[in-house]
C-alpha cells in the first residue's frame, strides 16, 4: 500500500449511492405491500373459506392464488388498461375509422393519469416544504381555497376570450393558496409558531369556508338546491383532448404537472432561491451566517408550496369536474404528505409515487367491481407501502440490504418549537 | 502477568479505505496509554473496535492474557471496559444519579426505581477518586468539566478497569485539565488502566506512560515520554518536520480596521454577556482573544459578525457603522468570518463540498448569474480550493458531514480566506484539530495578515494566542481584563488576567482604548 491511500481522510467512508439504489427500497416496499396485501385479501374472502370447509387446506390454497390472480389482475386492468383490447381497438378505428372502442381501452390509463395529477401538485407541494424545513399539512386546505377563487373567476366572468379567461382562472386559484399558505408562514417566522399546528388549524377555516361559499344559498352556490357552484364559462376550461363522449377525463392538468415538477427540479436545485430554501431547510443557522433572510425564505417557501397544492384544485376545476362541489375533498392534501416521502421530497420521486398513487385509485375501483374485493383494499396497501418507505430498516432486514450513506438523506422535520 | 490488553495484528477496511492496517498495541495495568495521531488516521476505528461497535477482519484481542471477541458495547462493559466519549452522552434533564443509572438501574420491589442505593454508591466512588460530584445535581446544570466527571462515574459504576478516554481534554479549561489528570492519577493508583486519545502534544508528555503513534492507520512507532518532546511527537505523528510554534514577523499595523465601543451584548439567556468593552483591530495585526470560554467571547464575536444584535454601543468597519447591520453587509464589506461551532454555523454537513464552498456568495457572479446557479464555475471554484487549501477528499462532491474535522475546517477556512477580505475573524478555529491542521490553518491567518487584513482570533486555548497574536486582549466575565502585547507576555500573567485577577506589580498594563 503506497503512502497516499494509506492515508485516509475520513473515519467513515464516503460512499457513492447510486440513482438506481434510491429506487431499490421504494420498489421493494410497493412488491412487500403487495404480498402482505394479498393476505389481507385472502383472509378476508369468503370463497377461500367455503373452499377450505368443503374442499380442503390444498384446494383452498389453489383458491387463494385464483383469488389473487382475479383481484390483482383487474387491479392491474384498472389501472392500466387491457392491451389486447388496446390493440383490437386501434386495429378497428385504423380499418373502420370508429374509434370508440379504441377510447374505451385507454380510459384505464388515462383515469390513471387523471388521478396522477393533483398526486404530483400536492405532493410537490409538500415535497417544496419539506426542502425548506417545512411541514406543510395543509395542503388540504390550500386546495380548498385554490377551488373557491378559481371557481370563482371560472363562472363570474363571462364573454373572454379562452386565452385570457383560463390564465386568469389559473392564476387566481395559484394566488389563493398561496396567500393562504402564506399566513402560517408568517406566523412561523414572525413569532416562531408552529406550521403544523397551523396548517392543520387553516385547513379546519379553509373547508369551514368552502361549506359556508357552497352550501344551498350560499354566496358560489348554484342555487337549484343543490350544494355546489354554477358550471365555470366554456372559456376557462382546460383542454381535454379527448372527445367529450369518451368519458375520458385526462387533461392539459397533467402537462402542467409534469411540467411543475420540472420547475420545482430546477427551481430547487439550479436557482439562488433553491439553494436558500434547502440551506434554511437542512441549517437555518448556517442560512443565517451565510446572510439569507430566514424568514423571508420561510414565508417564501409556504407560498411556493400553497402555489402548487393549489394548482391540484385548480386543474381538478378546470380540467375535469368545471364547478367545485361541498365536500370537493378527496384527501389529496394528507396523501401529498405520503407522496413527498414516498418519493424523498425529490419532485421525479414525487412523479412516481404519484403514478403509483393514481394506479392505486384507479386500479381499485375496477378491483372492486370485477373482483369484488373492497375498495380499502388500496388504504392497507397505501399504508403498508408508506410504513415500509418511512422505516426502511424493516425492508433493508427483510432483503438483507446494507444500509447506504446517510450524507445526501434530507431532514424531514425537526423537533417542535425551532425556528 | 501478562498486559490488561493486548490487541495483535487488528485490521480493518472500509470501502476504499484501510483504515486500521495490522495495529499492535500493549496496555499495562495502572498505566496511561496515550494514542496519538491526526484526524483520520484510525484512532477512532480502533477504539470503536475495542467498543465493539464494529468487527475487525483480522487480529486479535486479550484481556488479561485471554482471547476474547467482542460483539458489541454490552461485552465490552461486561469486560470491564468503558469509554468516555468526546461528545457525551449525557440526558441533561436527569440528574447524575439518574444518567448513571441508566441501562442498568437497581429496582426496588420489582418495579421502582432505587435512586437511593445508586446515590450512595455515586457518592462513595465520587469521594475514593476525589471526583467531587453531588448525584442529585442535573446534569444540564452542571459546567462541561463536572460531567466529564459524570461520564467517568458511569464507568465506575459498571467497574470498568479498562477506561478510554477520547480527548477529554479538548473541552476543558486549564484548570480543569490539571483537576482532569489529578482525577487520572487517582484512578491509576487504584489499579485502573487508560487509553489516552489526544491531540495536545504537551498533556500527552505530561499524563502518559506510553504513547504509541498512528499515522495512515498504521501504527508508525511508540514513544517513551521520558525520553520525547513535543517535535518529535509531532514529526512523528505528521511524518514529517512540524514547526509548532508560528513562524511570523513582528506586525505592521496601519490603519484601523475594526472599531469596537462600550458594547454590551446579551446571551440566549438575556444576562448581559459583554458589558460596555472597546478595542480596535488595525489592519496588518493579529488581535488574539484569551480566556475561559463563556466569558463573554461567543456573543462578542457573533455582535461582530451581525448575528446578533448588541444592546448598546458601537461598531465600526472601515470607517462605517455595522452595529445593526446584517451579516450578509458585514460580509460584503469584506469580512471572513471562521465560526465557533463549525458543524452548527460554518456548514451544511448534508451538501457537497461544492455547495459549502459557495455558502455566503451563492448570489454573486461567478457562481451565480442572475437566479441561475453556475454549476461550472462552483464545480471550477471547490476544486481549486480544495487544492489549494488541501482539503483531503475523495471528491468535491463528498458531503461535507463526512469530512474528518480538520478538513471540515479547512473547508471553511477556504472559503472564508479565499476572498480579499479586509477583516478575518476566526473563532477557536483549531479545536480539535491535529498539528499538521493546525500548523497550516495558523500559516494561513499569519498570510492574511501579512496581506494587510486585520485578524480577529479567539481561542481557549492559550498557547494558540501567545504564539499566533500581536496583541492579547483577555476577556473575564464579559470585560477586558488587558490588552497587552503578545511579546513579553508570560502565561502566567495572561492565566491570572483570565481568572479575573488584574496584578498590580506586573508589565504596565495598556489601557483599553
Amino acid at each position: 500500500m503506497n503512502e497516499q491511500t494509506a492515508t485516509p481522510t475520513q473515519e467513515a467512508p464516503h460512499k457513492k449511492a447510486s440513482p438506481l439504489r434510491g429506487l431499490l427500497v421504494p420498489l421493494l416496499a410497493i412488491v412487500t405491500a403487495m404480498i402482505l396485501g394479498a393476505i389481507v385479501i385472502i383472509t378476508t374472502n369468503e370463497s377461500v373459506y367455503e373452499t377450505l370447509q368443503t374442499r380442503g387446506l390444498v384446494a383452498a390454497i389453489g383458491r387463494s392464488f385464483e383469488v389473487i390472480w382475479v383481484a390483482y389482475g383487474a387491479f392491474f386492468m384498472g389501472a392500466f388498461g387491457d392491451p389486447q383490447r388496446m390493440i383490437q381497438g386501434l386495429g378497428e378505428w385504423i380499418s373502420t375509422g370508429d374509434g370508440t372502442r379504441w377510447l374505451r381501452s385507454l380510459y384505464p390509463i388515462t383515469e390513471t393519469l387523471r388521478y396522477t395529477t393533483p398526486y404530483i401538485f400536492a405532493g410537490l407541494a409538500v415535497a417544496v416544504g419539506f426542502r425548506g424545513g417545512l411541514f406543510n399539512i395543509g395542503a388540504e386546505g390550500q386546495y380548498f381555497i385554490s377551488g373557491l377563487t378559481t371557481v370563482f373567476v371560472g363562472f363570474a366572468l363571462k364573454g373572454m376570450p379562452w386565452f385570457i379567461h383560463l390564465p386568469v382562472a389559473i392564476i387566481a386559484g395559484v394566488a389563493g393558496g398561496a396567500l393562504w399558505a402564506a399566513i402560517p408562514g408568517l406566523l412561523k417566522a414572525k413569532t416562531g409558531a408552529h406550521e403544523v399546528i397551523n396548517t392543520i388549524m387553516m385547513n379546519y377555516i379553509a373547508i369551514r369556508i368552502a361549506d359556508f361559499m357552497l352550501d344551498v344559498g350560499g354566496p358560489l352556490s348554484r342555487g337549484d338546491g343543490r350544494p355546489v357552484s354554477p358550471f365555470i364559462e366554456t372559456s376557462a376550461h382546460l383542454p381535454q383532448f379527448f372527445p367529450s363522449n369518451s368519458e375520458i377525463r385526462f387533461n392539459m392538468g397533467f402537462i402542467m404537472a409534469l411540467l411543475a415538477a420540472w420547475f420545482v427540479y430546477w427551481l430547487l436545485f439550479k436557482t439562488t432561491l433553491g439553494y436558500e430554501i434547502r440551506t434554511v431547510g437542512q441549517n437555518p443557522r448556517a442560512a443565517k451566517y451565510a446572510g439569507m433572510s430566514v424568514s423571508k425564505t420561510i414565508v417564501l417557501t409556504m407560498v411556493i408550496s400553497g402555489g402548487l397544492a393549489a394548482l391540484a384544485g385548480v386543474t381538478d376545476i378546470l380540467g375535469v369536474l368545471r364547478f367545485m362541489p361541498n365536500a370537493f375533498s378527496a384527501g389529496y392534501g394528507f396523501d401529498a404528505i405520503a407522496l413527498a416521502l414516498l418519493g424523498n421530497s425529490h419532485p421525479m420521486g414525487v412523479v412516481l409515487a404519484s403514478l403509483l398513487f393514481g394506479a392505486l385509485r384507479a386500479g381499485a375501483r375496477n378491483m372492486q367491481g370485477v373482483a369484488r374485493v373492497p375498495l380499502d383494499i388500496t388504504a392497507i396497501l397505501q399504508g403498508l407501502i408508506i410504513i415500509f418507505i418511512a422505516a426502511p430498516a424493516i425492508i433493508r432486514s427483510l432483503y438483507r440490504l446494507r444500509e447506504t450513506d446517510t450524507g445526501d438523506e434530507i431532514v424531514l422535520t425537526r423537533g417542535w418549537g425551532q425556528v | 502477568m501478562p498486559p490488561v490488553l493486548e490487541l495483535k495484528g487488528i485490521t480493518k477496511r472500509f470501502p476504499g479505505v484501510l483504515a486500521n492496517d495490522h495495529i499492535d498495541l500493549t496496555l499495562n495495568e495502572g498505566e496511561v496509554l496515550t494514542l496519538l495521531g491526526e484526524n483520520g488516521a484510525g484512532k477512532s476505528t480502533l477504539m470503536n473496535i475495542l467498543y465493539g461497535l464494529y468487527a475487525p477482519e483480522e487480529g486479535e484481542i486479550y484481556i488479561r492474557g485471554k482471547q476474547v471477541t467482542i460483539n458489541g458495547p454490552g461485552d465490552a462493559i461486561a469486560m470491564g471496559i468503558g469509554m468516555v466519549h468526546q461528545h457525551f452522552m449525557l440526558v441533561p434533564v436527569l440528574t447524575v444519579t439518574e444518567n448513571v443509572m441508566l441501562g442498568m438501574e437497581s429496582i426496588r420491589h420489582g418495579l421502582f426505581l432505587d435512586r437511593k442505593s445508586a446515590a450512595e454508591r455515586i457518592r462513595a466512588i465520587s469521594e475514593q477518586y476525589g471526583l467531587d460530584v453531588e448525584p442529585h445535581a442535573l446534569v444540564g446544570e452542571l459546567p462541561v468539566g463536572i460531567q466529564q466527571r459524570v461520564e467517568i462515574i458511569k464507568l465506575l459504576y459498571r467497574n470498568a478497569d479498562i477506561l478510554i478516554l477520547d480527548e477529554p481534554t479538548a473541552v476543558l479549561t486549564p484548570q480543569e485539565v490539571e483537576g482532569l489528570f489529578k482525577i487520572i492519577r487517582t484512578l491509576l493508583a487504584d489499579g485502573k488502566s487508560i487509553i489516552f486519545i489526544s491531540h495536545k502534544l504537551k498533556e500527552v508528555l505530561e499524563i502518559s506512560d506510553s504513547i504509541a503513534v498512528l499515522r495512515g492507520g498504521r501504527m508508525v512507532g511508540t514513544a517513551d515520554p521520558a525520553t520525547s518532546n513535543e517535535r518529535t511527537l509531532a514529526s512523528l505523528m505528521v511524518g514529517r518536520e512540524v514547526i509548532l510554534s508560528v513562524p511570523k514577523e513582528p506586525a505592521q499595523p496601519t490603519d484601523v480596521v475594526l472599531a469596537v465601543e462600550n458594547l454590551e451584548v446579551m446571551s440566549d439567556r438575556h444576562q448581559l454577556a459583554v458589558r460596555g468593552i472597546s478595542f480596535e483591530v488595525r489592519a496588518g495585526e493579529i488581535v488574539g482573544v484569551a480566556g475561559v470560554q463563556g466569558n463573554g467571547q461567543t456573543e462578542l464575536v457573533e455582535a461582530m459578525t451581525g448575528l446578533r444584535q448588541p444592546v448598546d454601543g458601537k461598531i465600526t468597519l472601515l470607517g462605517q457603522d455595522i452595529t445593526h447591520a446584517n451579516p450578509r453587509i458585514i460580509t460584503e464589506m469584506g469580512t471572513g468570518h471562521v465560526p465557533e461551532d463549525r458543524q452548527r454555523d460554518g456548514l451544511v454537513l448534508s451538501y457537497p463540498i461544492t455547495d459549502n464552498m459557495i455558502l455566503n456568495t451563492y448570489y454573486l457572479p461567478p457562481v451565480a448569474q442572475g437566479l441561475m446557479l453556475q454549476e461550472q464555475a462552483i464545480k471550477e471554484r471547490a476544486e481549486r480550493l480544495v487544492a489549494e487549501y488541501d482539503v483531503r477528499t475523495p471528491s468535491i462532491q463528498t458531503s461535507a458531514g463526512s469530512l474528518s474535522g480538520g478538513n471540515q475546517q479547512k473547508v471553511i477556512v477556504a472559503r472564508e480566506l479565499s476572498r480579499p477580505v479586509k477583516l478575518t475573524i476566526a473563532s477557536q478555529p483549531t479545536r480539535g484539530l491535529d498539528v499538521g491542521s493546525i500548523e497550516y490553518i495558523h500559516s494561513q491567518l499569519v498570510r492574511k495578515r501579512d496581506e494587510g487584513a486585520a485578524v480577529f482570533v479567539v481561542s481557549a486555548e492559550l498557547d494558540e494566542v501567545m504564539s499566533l497574536a500581536d496583541r492579547i486582549m483577555v476577556m473575564f466575565e464579559g470585560r477586558i481584563m488587558a490588552i497587552l502585547p503578545a511579546e513579553g507576555a508570560t502565561k502566567e500573567e495572561i492565566g491570572l488576567l483570565m481568572a479575573g485577577v488584574t496584578p498590580e506589580t506586573s508589565t504596565p498594563i495598556q489601557e483599553a482604548v
